[in-house]
C-alpha cells in the first residue's frame, strides 16, 4: 500500500523538476520593448485605463478620483477631444485587492488594449503591476499614491509619479512644526506601511527629539484606534502628526474628542480633505448634529493642488464649473485630484503630436514645462519621475460656505534626504492658456 | 460523531470507473493509479488545447480555477472523507504563497519544482502542528480553532513587516515561458500549464490515496469513530494524516497563486477566502473530488457572472458590491436543498437516470 504512494510522490517531484530547469526567481532582463507603437489609438479615439477601488472599504474616500477624471474627460471630449480624437477612459474595479489589480490590469492591457495607464490607485495594488506595465511598454502615468518607488527611472522607466512623495511632504511639515511650535511635544500617528515609514523618515529629520509617543494602525482593522489616542493623551502630546488615510484621520479625531483630548492635528495631504473628513466624522459618530466644523477647525495640513475653497484660484474656478456641468455629488479635493490627473494627461497627449505613439507620449511628458494646475513644480524629466515636488502648509478655518484654507507657508520644495527646504520660483498659468484640448 | 454525509455518499471515486471485480481476492492498486494518471494526462492536454483557444484573461482564469481546485480538493479529503471541518484553509494558502515569495526573493536560484516541493513540506509541517493540536477537537470546536488560524495567521505579515512586507505584501518576479518558446507560448499560457500540471499531479495523489487504505479508514472514522477504533483503526493518527495532506494541498495551491500573480499580500488570504473555499466545496459536492472541480469553476465564474449581472442592472456600487456574494449564496442554498451532494451529486444522479432509461 505504501509503495504506490511513494511512487506517486516521486513522480510529483520528478515531473515538477522537468517543468523548470533554472532558478524560478532568476529573471532575465526584458529586452527593450517597442515603444514606437500606437496601441489603443484609432482615427477618432484614444483608449486609456485605470484601476480604482470602486467597491469595498477603500472606495469610500477614493471613488471620487476616477469620477473627477471622468467628468474632465467628458468636458475635453465635448470640446472636440485631442487632435480630433475622443478619450475613452476605462475604469476597472480592483476592490483595493492586489490580486484583483493584477487581473484587471491584464484585462486593460491585453484585453482592452489601452494606450496608457493613468492614475492607478494605491501602493499595495499598483506596486504589483508596475513591473508588468513597464515590461509590456505601457506608459504608466501619475499613479495615485505617494510611494517612493514610482520615482525609479532606472528600473521603471515608463512610470511617472504624481503625488508628492510621503517623505518630502513630511519634511516640509516637520520643519514648519519645528519653527512654529518650538516647545511642543509631538506624537506620530501613522499607517503601518510605506505611508507611515516613508513619512517618519521625513518627520524625524526635524522632530526626532520632540517625539513623546508614536503609534501605528493597521489599515485592515478599523475602529481600533482608541488605544493609540489614549497613549498620546497620556504622553501629553500637544501636536499629533497624522500620516494616515481619511478614514483613520477621522477615527483618530473622533476618538480624541471622545476622550476630551484636544491636540493640534497636523495631517498630511492624503488624509486631510476637509469635505471628506466632514462626511466621515458624521458617519462614524452616527450623528448628523455633530459640530464637525468646530472639531475640524484649526487642522494644519499640506497641499500641492488647488483646493475646493481657494475660490480666487482660476483652476479652482474652472474645476468648479466643470463639476457643476459634468460631475455628480459634492466637489471635493479628491475629485479635483482626479481632474488634475486628467488635465495633465490631456496636455501630454496633445503635445505628443497629431499621431501619438507611446514613445512620443513619453517624450512629451519628459519635455513638458507643466506650469500647473498644481501649486508646486512637477518633475517628470528623464532622470526624475518624482511628480509634485513640494507642498505648501495651510490651516483649515471653519466658517461660512465650507470655511477657508488659510495659507501658513508658501510652497516649498525639497528632496528626500537631508537637503535644504527652499521656496519655489514657479510660474503657473490658468486653464485658458493651458493647452490641453482642441 | 455521526455524519449526515453517509446517505448520499457515492461508494467509489469518480475519476476511475468501478473498481476491479470483487471476485479477485485483492484488488490491485496499480491499475487505479494508472487510470488516474491517464485521466490527468487527458485533462492536461485538454487544458493546453483550451489555452490556445482563449485570450490572456481567460488563461489567467483557467489557472485560477486550477489552484482553487487544488485547495478545495484538499479540503474535500478533510471534510468530505474524514468528516473534520476546517474554516482556515486560506491560512495554508497564505503559508504556501509566502514560502514561495520568500524563497524567490532570498534564493532566486532555486528551481520552481524545488519551491513547489518545499511549499508542500512547509504546508505539511504546519498541518502537523495544527492537526496535532486540533485532533482532539470535534465539530464546532475544531471549526473555531481553524477559524482562529484563518484570522490570525495573515496578521503575522503585519507583525513581521520587515520580513513579510506588512500590508503591502511582497512583490517578486518569476520566470514565465522558457525563452525557446518565445513567440509560440505566452507567459500566461505557460503559467496555466505549469499550474494545471502541478494540480493534476497532486490530484492523482489525492485520488489514489482516497481510493486506498487511507480513504477507507477516513470514511470509517467519519461514519462512526467508535466503531472505527474498535476495528483497530488508529483514529487520532489517521485524522491528523488527513489534516496534514489537506494542509499540504492548501499550501501548494497558495504557491501556485504566488507563481501566477507574482505577489503575496495578506489581504488576499482573508477569512472570506477560507469560507468561500468551504462554500465552494459544499456547492460542488462534498462526496467526491469532482466536487472540487465544480466548486472552483463556480468560485471563479459565478463571481464574474454576478458582476456582469450587477452591471447589466445598472446597480449602484454599494449594491453591486454585494451582488456576486448574494448570487453565490442563493445558488448554494438552492443547489444544496435540491441535491444535498452539490453539483456533482446532481450530475451523477442525472447520468444515472439517463443510463437507466
Amino acid at each position: 500500500m505504501r509503495k504506490p504512494i511513494t511512487w506517486a510522490a516521486g513522480m510529483l517531484a520528478l515531473s515538477l523538476l522537468a517543468t523548470s530547469c533554472g532558478g524560478a526567481g532568476e529573471v532575465a532582463d526584458s529586452e527593450g520593448v517597442d515603444l514606437d507603437v500606437s496601441v489603443g489609438v484609432t482615427d477618432d479615439t484614444v483608449t486609456i485605463g485605470t484601476h480604482q477601488p470602486l467597491t469595498g472599504p477603500a472606495s469610500a474616500g477614493y471613488l471620487a478620483i476616477s469620477q473627477g477624471a471622468s467628468a474632465m474627460f467628458d468636458y475635453i471630449n465635448d470640446q472636440g477631444g485631442i487632435h480630433g480624437r475622443k478619450i475613452e477612459y476605462l475604469v476597472k474595479d480592483d476592490v483595493y485587492d492586489p490580486t484583483k489589480t493584477v487581473e484587471v490590469t491584464q484585462e486593460l492591457v491585453e484585453g482592452e488594449q489601452i494606450f496608457a495607464m493613468l492614475g492607478g490607485l494605491g501602493t499595495p495594488t499598483h506596486s504589483k503591476v508596475i513591473q508588468y506595465l513597464n515590461d509590456k511598454g505601457v506608459p504608466d502615468l501619475f499613479p495615485s499614491s505617494g510611494a517612493l518607488m514610482w520615482n525609479d527611472p532606472e528600473q521603471y522607466p515608463l512610470t511617472y509619479g504624481y503625488q508628492v512623495d510621503y517623505t518630502k511632504e513630511a519634511k516640509v511639515l516637520a520643519k514648519y512644526i519645528e519653527e512654529n511650535f518650538p516647545d511642543a511635544k509631538v506624537a506620530y500617528y501613522y499607517q503601518n506601511d510605506d505611508v507611515g515609514s516613508d513619512s517618519i523618515a521625513g518627520l524625524d529629520q526635524y522632530l526626532a527629539d520632540k517625539v513623546v509617543a508614536d503609534e501605528g494602525y493597521e489599515s485592515t482593522a478599523p475602529d481600533a484606534v482608541g488605544g493609540q489616542i489614549a497613549s498620546f493623551k497620556e504622553a501629553k502630546a500637544d501636536i499629533v502628526v497624522c500620516a494616515c488615510i481619511p478614514a483613520f484621520a477621522a477615527l483618530g479625531i473622533l476618538n480624541a474628542v471622545g476622550q476630551g483630548y484636544h491636540p493640534q492635528w497636523v495631517i498630511s495631504s492624503i488624509g486631510s480633505d476637509i469635505p471628506t473628513l466632514r462626511g466621515l466624522l458624521k458617519e462614524y459618530a452616527d450623528d448628523d448634529e455633530l459640530p464637525v466644523d468646530q472639531i475640524l477647525d484649526g487642522i494644519i495640513t499640506s497641499g500641492y493642488l488647488p483646493q475646493v475653497n481657494m475660490t480666487d484660484d482660476p483652476w479652482t474656478q474652472f474645476f468648479t464649473k466643470i463639476h457643476e456641468e459634468y460631475g455628480e455629488g459634492e466637489l471635493t479635493n479628491t475629485r479635483i485630484y482626479g481632474m488634475v490627473q486628467a488635465v495633465m494627461f490631456a496636455k501630454a497627449l496633445k503635445a505628443a503630436g497629431e499621431n501619438p505613439t507611446r514613445k512620443s507620449l513619453i517624450e512629451a511628458v519628459e519635455n513638458m514645462e507643466w506650469q500647473g494646475p498644481g501649486l508646486v513644480p512637477f518633475a517628470s524629466s528623464a532622470d526624475d519621475h518624482g511628480g509634485h515636488a513640494g507642498v505648501l502648509v495651510q490651516q483649515y478655518q471653519a466658517g461660512e460656505d465650507g470655511g477657508t484654507m488659510k495659507r501658513l507657508q508658501e510652497p516649498m520644495v525639497t528632496d528626500r534626504e537631508g537637503g535644504e527646504i527652499s521656496p519655489v520660483d514657479y510660474e503657473r498659468v490658468g486653464p485658458d492658456e493651458y493647452d490641453f484640448h482642441d | 460523531m455521526t455524519s449526515s454525509l453517509r446517505r448520499d455518499d457515492p461508494p467509489t471515486d469518480v475519476v476511475a470507473p468501478k473498481a476491479a471485480p470483487s471476485t479477485r481476492p485483492r484488488p490491485r492498486i496499480r491499475p487505479v493509479l494508472l487510470t488516474h494518471l491517464a485521466a490527468a494526462l487527458l485533462a492536461l492536454l485538454g487544458v493546453v488545447a483550451l489555452t490556445f483557444l482563449v485570450g490572456p484573461i481567460e488563461q489567467l482564469r483557467i489557472a485560477k480555477v486550477g489552484y482553487l481546485m487544488l485547495a478545495i480538493a484538499g479540503l474535500q479529503l478533510l471534510v468530505g472523507a474524514s468528516g473534520q471541518i476546517s474554516l482556515g484553509h486560506g491560512a495554508f494558502m497564505f503559508i504556501g504563497a509566502y514560502a514561495t515569495a520568500l524563497t524567490v526573493l532570498h534564493a532566486p536560484m532555486v528551481p520552481l519544482a524545488a519551491i513547489m516541493v518545499l511549499t508542500v513540506v512547509v504546508g505539511c509541517l504546519a498541518g502537523i502542528v495544527v492537526g496535532a493540536a486540533t485532533a482532539r477537537l470535534h465539530g464546532p470546536y475544531l471549526a473555531g480553532a481553524t477559524l482562529a488560524l484563518a484570522v490570525g495567521l495573515p496578521a503575522l505579515a503585519l507583525y513581521f513587516s520587515d520580513i513579510l512586507g506588512g500590508s503591502n505584501g511582497l512583490l517578486f518576479k518569476m520566470r514565465g515561458a522558457p525563452p525557446e518558446l518565445a513567440g509560440l507560448v505566452t507567459d500566461n499560457q505557460w503559467k496555466a500549464w505549469v499550474i494545471w500540471f502541478t494540480v493534476l499531479v497532486a490530484l492523482v495523489v489525492l485520488a489514489t490515496l482516497s481510493r486506498g487504505r487511507l480513504g477507507r479508514r477516513l470514511r470509517a472514522i467519519r461514519d462512526d469513530e467508535a466503531a472505527a477504533a474498535m476495528a483497530g483503526i488508529p483514529v487520532g493518527r489517521t485524522k491528523v494524516t488527513a489534516f496534514v495532506i489537506s494542509a499540504g494541498c492548501g499550501s501548494l495551491a497558495g504557491a501556485c497563486e504566488a507563481y501566477l500573480l507574482g505577489t503575496a499580500t495578506p489581504s488576499s488570504f482573508s477569512l472570506a477566502l477560507s469560507l468561500s473555499l468551504l462554500a465552494a466545496l459544499v456547492l460542488g459536492g462534498l462526496g467526491s473530488l469532482w466536487g472540487a472541480f465544480w466548486g472552483a469553476l463556480a468560485l471563479v465564474y459565478l463571481e464574474l457572472a454576478g458582476k456582469e449581472l450587477a452591471d447589466l442592472l445598472g446597480l449602484s456600487s454599494s449594491v453591486a458590491d454585494n451582488v456576486p456574494l448574494v448570487f453565490f449564496g442563493t445558488l448554494l442554498i438552492v443547489i444544496v436543498m435540491a441535491w444535498p451532494m452539490g453539483i456533482h451529486g446532481a450530475l451523477s444522479r442525472l447520468s444515472g437516470v439517463v443510463r437507466r432509461r
